[in-house]
């Protein structure tokens, strides 16, 4: 009955999703029971974590010398450049470090696993896996669930931390405020309602970001099309989530603060 | 058993029984199921209505913990290898080993050369996959499942794409991994150099269903236009 009212397209969204909640059920319900994959949990650690240092640092570094830049002129006027740190570190902190670099996370780390567990299961890596009485969903999935869970808050707190510093640089170059001057500015500005709904927010975007990237090469079809499928639509959809994500987080912190 | 995949019928009426030390030889166009029936066998593919019995229990009726320890006695040899490319073969062979086993390392390490020693290939035990030939990827999915020492062998397509030499070499391995290792095995190919060499039955599967079936001989000289085409590419 539905089936005829509900448009196609619509009909598949809504099949996507539901086939995303119950990959995440089975997570939690694999999360914390034996074997466990202790090995290949540290390895997806520093591939996760470790080998995005270079791109969150560059990302992160621009983003807080280019916000400075941009305030710096535009307070000048009023005699407000003082407010400059107080500004950019609002900014960084809750929202522009953890949305930038979540959808750079989202696109390098959520292609890649979309990319890798898409090109497994085209080439029956998987079903090997199956087959020899390896569990693959522990093996493959838990592990990189767990790592962007844990990695990409770490990364965006990394990422916040060198975009205040590229604020700083910004500063000193156009009016040579001091370090001290600098961060004790930040430290009286931003509160427990800035740092810890921010950081929360961004559990829920690694979570995101590794179910859409391993639910996208779980599922692939057969064919080497597939893979390029796969790492495609888990950067679209773990993208889409993580400004998702965001917006949700904003109205509830603005509902408790 | 029977199988669809939406309004397709693959598999309408299979009857297939597998003696211990046994090896069929499935024959079968390409699409008509034959890979199919090996995964529904080992749990990968449920069928829709019928049993599939093996080592005594009814597959489709397992619990996946269940399915899991029938799994551990049966061997899956891929038609690509199915390698995983992101380890070498030292840990390819380690991989099923070191969950499914209580060995120690030393013991590991002996087991995984033994294997490789099997299929004539321990000089590549530290290569990626991406080194190694079609048909020693093959080589190294038999020594991975091998290593298990399962108890029943399905080898989907062994020779596909392979050059006759190693098609040859790779049905002697076969054979001899059933000679060594006392192994049922279901062969699926319509690689006729290879069924001539392994199989004490050859099944023909032609639309849906198991239709002749005999030696390599018998089936040689049938009258069934079916079975000749198999034979005229000899």
């Amino acid at each position: 009955m539905l089936e005829n009212i509900i448009p196609r397209s619509v009909q598949k969204v809504l099949i996507e999703i539901w086939g995303m909640v119950n990959f995440s059920g089975r997570y939690f319900k694999h999360v914390l029971a034996p074997p466990y994959e202790l090995n290949e949990q540290l390895r997806q650690f520093f591939e996760i974590g470790y080998k995005s240092l270079g791109l969150v640092s560059i990302t992160g570094f621009i983003i807080g010398f280019v916000l400075a830049l941009q305030a710096i002129p535009t307070l000048e006027p009023f005699g407000a450049t003082a407010l400059v740190p107080a500004m950019i570190s609002i900014g960084i902190v809750r929202e522009i470090g953890p949305v930038i670099t979540g959808l750079i996370c989202a696109g390098k780390i959520g292609s890649g696993i979309g990319a890798e567990i898409g090109s497994m299961k085209v080439t029956e890596q998987i079903d090997a896996m199956e087959v020899s009485a390896c569990n693959p969903f522990k093996y493959l999935v838990i592990t990189r669930i767990t790592a962007t869970t844990l990695m990409i808050p770490l990364l965006i707190v990394y990422a916040d931390t060198i975009a205040l510093l590229g604020g700083y640089l910004a500063l000193y170059l156009v009016s040579d405020t001091s370090l001290q001057v600098y961060f004790s500015q930040i430290f009286d500005t931003i509160g427990f309602e800035d740092v810890v709904p921010a950081t929360i927010k961004t559990f829920f975007f690694g979570f995101t970001i590794g179910v859409v990237g391993c639910y996208k090469g779980y599922t692939a079809d057969k064919g080497t099309a597939s893979v390029g499928v796969a790492a495609n639509t888990s950067v679209v959809i773990a993208s889409l989530m993580v400004i998702i994500w965001d917006m949700i987080a904003v109205q509830i912190t603005n509902l408790l603060f | 058993m029977k199988k669809s995949f939406g309004s397709s019928e693959i598999l309408k009426d299979i009857n297939l029984q597998l003696e211990r030390g046994e090896t069929i030889v499935t024959l079968g166009k390409s699409g008509t199921g034959k890979s199919v029936t090996l995964k529904c066998i080992v749990g990968l593919i449920t069928p829709d209505s019928g049993l599939v019995q093996v080592l005594g229990k009814n597959i489709p009726d397992l619990s996946y913990n269940e399915l899991q320890e029938v799994r551990k006695r049966i061997g899956f040899i891929f038609q690509g290898g199915a390698l995983y490319d992101s380890m070498s073969v030292r840990q390819n062979l380690e991989f099923p080993l070191v969950r499914n086993s209580k060995l120690n390392r030393q013991e590991i390490d002996k087991k995984v050369e033994e294997v490789l020693n099997d299929v004539g290939l321990l000089e590549a035990i530290d290569k990626m996959p991406s080194e190694l030939s079609g048909g020693m990827r093959k080589r190294i999915g038999v020594a991975r499942t091998i290593i298990m020492n399962p108890e029943i062998m399905l080898w989907d397509e062994p020779t596909t794409g392979l050059d006759p030499e190693t098609t040859r070499d790779i049905s002697r391995l076969i054979v001899s991994m059933q000679e060594k290792y006392k192994v049922s095995s279901i062969v699926v190919t319509h690689d006729m150099i290879c069924a001539n060499m392994v199989a004490n039955r050859i099944l023909v599967l032609n639309d849906g269903a198991y239709g002749s079936s005999g030696t390599y001989k018998e089936l040689a000289d049938s009258t069934d236009e079916f079975v000749r085409s198999f034979f005229e590419e000899v």
